[in-house]
């Protein structure tokens, strides 16, 4: 039944046909593993991927490093959850090492996460300092290769 | 000048590989999609290209010896044991050459006599009849069939055997049928080899890609061991196309023979390759499981998908084609293929291109990514419903 979770994540657009194809089942049978998989929350959710750049669009994405104070009885849970909550973020690890989350956020300029770190992420109590890294140039992301390589110009057809 | 008059006779009668007249076409061709490439669509693993790339910043620019790296030579005997429990002594048993191709034609050469014949199963790689006639031989084709799922039957291979037999070809796993030799198909030939002196050349570049079960060598089989002579090479389990790496395996007397020829013709295999393919084998098992799972569900989609647009397909049990009859189109292989790649700008290889029993059916390789064959199914199905 992974094999299903492992292409979708390949290939989110594989349709229920396709699986059934590839792994010898009934395209119903698919269908039924899908659904509940989504049902469970074992598929969160369906998204592209993007080279914004490419799109046209002036785009910064952030590391953020924070540290904090665990509190009493949620550990890092809660602050965790007071951060998470902001639209702007879009993930948020426990990390091991140096710092504990590390936070990723996007905005449209430098100024606008910039304010955003100031402004909400390092005045959440519990929060006892932060170090911001911007992400000058993205290569790969999740398998996929940011630039094309180069088209091989020459194709040889052999038998 | 007249080249015709100057020109070798033998090389003139060659007919070229039976696809050149689409590769213009497909060359100014926009949008197309060509599953007609016989390479896997994988880029060589990493680890693989920086070793290569490691030997050239050592240096390691020079010749090797004639036979190839000792060391390769002894990953290469340990590789063997270990995936197909072949048994092969590095020192004077393996001879590294320039792909396995390379590896065929010093085999042809080294073992004809003018008017030896030489024992073609087909429809097959397109190789071995034109080097057979290169060496002085004579090839004589024997036609598989669909409903025995491309294997050679003992009954076809005792009818083809003459007094001037010197050589049996076995290409399995297939290009193009994806047909595969089981054990106990190759034990059912023993009988006939005995108390002859006729050797058997096993082309096994496809041997890890074999759907289901395990690829058995002739060489495996204790009565066929000492007449066989094992072909296998880099480019398809390890997606190393490029570096142009293959071996033979045989008894040490015809290693000895086929080395003369390859020091003559070629000096050594390419030295940085060479590197890189002990990178291959100390720790690429892992790559070849990972692209032989892609290729499967690939496999796998093509077998479900091609009955339901009207072609009749056998399961390939190997190498990377599906080969499916294209027989209720009406049309002739060369015919579906041209107009498919007119209308639906989508290239497979007509069957005849792999000798007779080609007729009838196309070869589609599926080393190809899944949207492409996918979008390719799709407008194949459009030219079927067209006609």
């Amino acid at each position: 039944m992974n094999d299903i979770l492992k292409l979708l994540e390949q290939n989110s657009r594989y349709t229920a046909r396709d699986l059934a194809s590839m792994l010898g089942m009934e395209e119903a049978a698919v269908e039924a593993a899908i659904a509940k998989y989504e049902e469970d929350k074992v598929i969160l959710g369906y998204q592209a991927l993007i080279d914004w750049d490419r799109a046209g669009e002036e785009f910064v994405t952030a590391l953020i490093e924070v540290k904090v104070t665990p509190q009493l009885g949620d550990g890092f849970d809660r602050i965790a959850e007071r951060i998470y909550q902001y639209d702007e973020v879009e993930s948020v690890y426990l990390m091991s090492g140096a710092f504990d989350l590390s936070v990723i956020i996007s905005g449209k300029t430098l100024k606008e996460v910039a304010q955003f770190v100031a402004r909400r992420l390092s005045t959440i109590e519990g929060v006892t300092s932060t170090a911001t890294h911007f992400i000058l140039k993205k290569y790969k992301e999740k398998h996929c290769l940011f630039r094309k390589q180069e088209e091989q110009k020459e194709r040889t057809l052999f038998v | 000048m007249d080249y015709n008059s100057i020109l070798s006779d033998k090389v003139q009668g060659l007919v070229p590989s039976g696809i050149r007249k689409f590769f213009d076409i497909l060359n100014e061709m926009k949008d197309a999609i060509s599953l007609g490439v016989g390479e896997p669509d994988f880029v060589t693993p990493w680890h693989i290209r920086n070793a290569g790339i490691y030997s050239l910043e050592k240096g390691h620019t020079k010749y090797t010896s004639n036979a190839g790296m000792l060391s390769l030579r002894k990953e290469i005997s340990t590789y063997l044991s270990r995936r197909f429990d072949l048994n092969y002594d590095p020192a004077s048993q393996i001879l590294v050459t320039v792909g396995g191709s390379e590896a065929i034609d010093l085999a042809m050469r080294a073992l004809i006599n003018p008017g030896d014949e030489v024992i073609v199963p087909v429809p097959s790689f397109v190789c071995y009849g034109p080097l057979v006639s290169m060496a002085g031989g004579v090839p004589v084709y024997i036609q598989t069939k669909m409903e025995n799922e491309f294997r050679l039957t003992p009954e076809e291979l005792r009818a083809a055997i003459t007094p001037k037999t010197k050589l049996v070809v076995l290409p399995y796993p297939c290009n193009p049928t994806g047909g595969i030799m089981e054990r106990g198909d190759l034990e059912a030939l023993v009988d006939i080899f005995e108390g002859t002196n006729i050797m058997i050349l096993s082309d096994e570049i496809y041997a890890e890609l074999t759907y289901g079960l395990k690829h058995t060598s002739p060489a495996n089989i204790e009565a066929l061991h000492q007449r066989t002579i094992v072909v296998n090479g880099f480019s398809k389990c390890y997606a190393m196309t490029g570096w142009r790496l293959g071996y033979v395996c045989a008894p040490e007397p015809v290693i000895t023979q086929l080395t003369k020829l390859h020091q003559f013709a070629i000096m050594c295999a390419p030295t940085m390759s060479q590197y890189a393919a002990i990178a291959a084998m100390k720790d690429g098992d892992g790559d070849i499981e990972r692209m032989h799972r892609e290729y499967d569900r690939r496999r796998k989609y093509l077998v479900a998908e091609l009955p339901k647009i009207g072609l009749d397909c056998f399961e390939p049990r190997g190498a990377f084609y599906v080969f499916p009859s294209i027989k209720s189109t009406g049309l002739s292989s060369d015919d579906f293929c041209e107009r498919l790649l007119i209308s639906e700008k989508v290239a497979v290889i007509s069957g005849t291109a792999f000798g007779e029993g080609g007729e009838g059916f196309v070869r589609m390789c599926y080393a190809t990514s899944f949207d492409e064959i996918k979008e390719a199914l799709r407008r194949i199905d459009r030219f079927i419903k067209s006609l």
